[in-house]
């Protein structure tokens, strides 16, 4: 099992592994609730992946997510860095990636050499985050499954101007009372994040392309209202989620 | 009882130094602990214990100021030379503020303030130190009362406002300097309406003291403050060597004496003593930090209350801060004075100060020391307090890069205030910024 490495990427909201081979394809990966105790969810996770693939006790580790420097791995990289690498692993491309999390997201310039050529993340706040989707779809009785078909259903979009969650969540307890239907409301509120992300993202060229990672990408609906904003396609990577662990065990290789 | 003037005169000229003989002799009797061995620093500068002696005497002496000689309030920006001449003491509220905000006392005195309706949004220096004159608290032991409060607008409009809330609580005369914002090079109509004021500021201040302006006097100081300032520069300039000889964080405490005691014979004699130590230590070549592999510019002012998790975290990837835009203000003034005309001196330098020029000066300034100082990137702090020094930084990241080919990192924080900085989130993204060097 030559070149085998172990990428970790504790989030806030999830807890990411993957098992990457010596060629660079994930032999196995796993996406679970954080815990508080990020040592032990660590050390319990990684066993069963190594378990899983055979993978021998020194396997490097590679960790990423804010807990990163208490899992002790053999490195641990900013979640920048790692989503970067991770993207243009996938994509060996130049481009603008997307990475909404749970607690903040960013915009990362991807260089030609994949390198990070500049970044932007918002700031202070969980506005413009999956937190801020996760309080009010919370608000709003709504599931993350229901989300895409409520949107799609959505005949025109309520604007919802505040972006700060406490703000906003008041905002759309005062549209419910005044009787407006909740896809429509929906539908405003992930133009609203989308506009505040596309904010971070700036003008950008008009060739570059845009990809996106993180949870948040798993549901069509943000991407849809990305895309919209920056008035260009936007391509998910595969399996969103574990582009940071991915860039985690590709930077002990 | 002792008569004021003359317990000033003591603590001067016999309390204050032989308090600083003291601690000295205690210092050397105590056992010296150097430096961890995993520190990521150099050897520490051996400067900083003068550099101590000299503030601690100059804040000891402020507590028996009032009544003995005249006191002024003054903004970091005022031509201080003038007062000097007439023996004034002066205290330099936003000095004070961020020796407060090094003790993280910011949100003990701001909270003072924001009871009493001072916005959140108002620079922190003015609400820490509107909130410790309404606390009566100072981590200096005790501030002079002032005699006269002296506010130039050529650093930020802010201070007009602070110095006015200042003048009706303390109920203090308030003079104004009113510098115009210079777009290129001043016209001389710029400089004359400038002079206009420092002319009028001398009488006022004449009056205040009851003493006289004595033409030699005033010409000696201004000698001195040109002198200690480019004493300043030279050991600036001295980083433009690698490794640098210490690091930006240093500078930022080591600025105190230009800042607060310009024109003075004690400050420039710590600036010599300065200078030749860093030039011992270029000449050995004795880092800042252990190992210099990336050099950076900082632009704005310190976070005061982070200075040591930062300057750790930036050693320890190797990284320095070799010149910073703030610390670099205090040396630039020098290009414009002319120590033997004062007042033409003072009205052009003061009105030529970072903060009173245009973008476009920024960018050549930045430009000129990234190059000089050999830079590799560049951090830039958007401090949520100094608006006038923020604005404008995000055409400066752009036009960095395309112009010197600079990379730099926008970081968000607040200058005095921890409530308004993430630590967390700020060393990850400058964590991510060293890592797309490396
Ligand atoms: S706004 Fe900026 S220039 Fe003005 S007092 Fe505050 S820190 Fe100084």
């Amino acid at each position: 099992m030559s070149g085998v490495t172990l990428g970790v990427d504790a989030g806030s909201t999830t807890w990411k592994g993957v098992v990457l081979d010596g060629a660079g394809e994930i032999l196995d990966s796993v996406v679970v609730a954080s815990e508080p105790l990020v040592e032990q969810q660590t050390r319990v996770e990684l066993a069963k992946l190594r378990e899983a693939t055979c993978a021998p006790r020194e396997t490097p580790v590679g960790a990423t997510g804010y807990g990163r420097k208490r899992v002790g791995a053999d490195r641990a990289i900013t979640e920048i860095t790692c989503h970067a690498r991770g993207a243009f692993h996938l994509t060996a491309k130049a481009g603008v990636l997307v990475d909404m999390g749970g607690q903040d997201s960013k915009v990362i310039r991807i260089g030609a050499d994949g390198t990070v050529a500049d970044f932007s993340m918002n700031d202070k706040c969980a506005a413009g985050t999956g937190r801020f989707l996760e309080v009010l779809l919370g608000r709003l009785k709504v599931g993350w499954d229901q989300v895409p078909g409520l949107v799609d259903s959505a005949e025109s979009s309520v604007s919802v101007s505040s972006t700060c969650t406490v703000f906003a969540e008041s905002e759309v307890i005062s549209l419910m009372a005044e009787g407006e239907p909740v896809p429509g409301i929906l539908k405003g509120l992930h133009l609203s994040l989308a506009s505040r992300v596309a904010a971070l993202a700036g003008i950008l060229p008009d060739d570059i392309e845009v990809f996106m990672s993180g949870g948040v990408a798993l549901g069509s609906a943000m991407v849809n209202a990305l895309a919209k904003e920056l008035g260009r396609p936007v391509t998910v990577l595969a399996e969103p989620q574990l582009v940071g662990a991915l860039g985690a065990a590709l930077s002990v290789r | 009882m002792i008569p004021r003037r003359v317990q000033y005169e003591l603590i001067k000229h016999v309390g204050g130094p032989l308090l600083m003989e003291l601690q000295g002799l205690s210092k050397r009797l105590r056992p010296r602990r150097g430096p961890r061995p995993d520190s990521p620093f150099g050897p520490p500068l051996e400067s900083i214990g003068k550099l101590k002696d000299l503030m601690t005497r100059h804040y000891l002496e402020g507590r028996y100021a009032d009544g003995a000689v005249p006191v002024a309030w003054v903004t970091s920006g005022f031509p201080v030379e003038l007062l000097r001449t007439l023996g004034f003491h002066s205290v330099y509220p936003e000095n004070h503020a961020a020796l407060c905000g090094v003790q993280r006392l910011t949100p003990e005195y701001s909270a003072a303030a924001e009871r009493l309706g001072y916005s959140r949004s108002l620079c922190s220096y003015a609400r820490t130190d509107i909130g410790a004159v309404l606390l009566d608290k100072t981590p200096a032991g005790r501030l002079p009362r002032p005699d006269l409060l002296a506010c130039c607008t050529n650093i930020c409009q802010t201070v007009l406002y602070w110095y006015r809330c200042l003048a009706d609580h303390l109920k203090v005369p308030l003079v104004l300097i009113d510098t115009p914002f210079v777009y290129g090079d001043s016209a001389a109509h710029h400089q004359q309406y400038v002079a206009d004021q420092l002319e009028e500021l001398l009488s006022t201040a004449e009056r205040i003291s009851g003493r006289r302006v004595e033409p030699e006097k005033l010409l000696e100081v201004a000698r001195l403050s040109y002198e200690g300032t480019l004493l300043w520069g030279e050991c600036l300039a001295e980083s433009t060597h690698r490794p640098a000889p210490w690091t930006g964080f240093d500078g930022f405490f080591h600025i105190a004496p230009i800042v607060t005691l310009r024109g003075s014979t004690e400050c420039n004699a710590y600036y010599r003593h300065l200078l030749d130590e860093l030039r011992y230590r270029v000449k050995r070549g004795i880092g800042g930090i252990k190992e210099e592999r990336y050099r950076l510019l900082w632009d704005n002012l310190p976070i005061w209350f982070n200075v040591r998790e930062m300057s750790t975290l930036l050693a320890e990837s190797r990284f320095n801060i070799v010149v910073t835009t703030y610390t670099n203000a205090w040396a630039e003034a020098g290009k414009r004075m002319d120590p033997t005309d004062p007042i033409n001196s003072a009205a052009r330098s003061y009105t030529h100060v970072i903060l009173n020029e245009d973008l476009d000066r920024r960018l050549d300034l930045m430009s000129r020391l990234a190059r000089d100082y050999q830079v590799d990137g560049a951090l830039l702090h958007s401090d949520r307090s100094c608006k006038p020094y923020s604005i404008g930084q995000v055409d400066l990241r752009d036009k960095l890069a395309e112009r010197a080919g600079i990379k730099s990192l926008l970081l968000e924080a607040d200058h005095n205030d921890p409530r308004a900085y993430s630590t967390e989130q700020g060393n990850t993204r400058i964590q991510a910024f060293m890592e797309s060097f490396v």
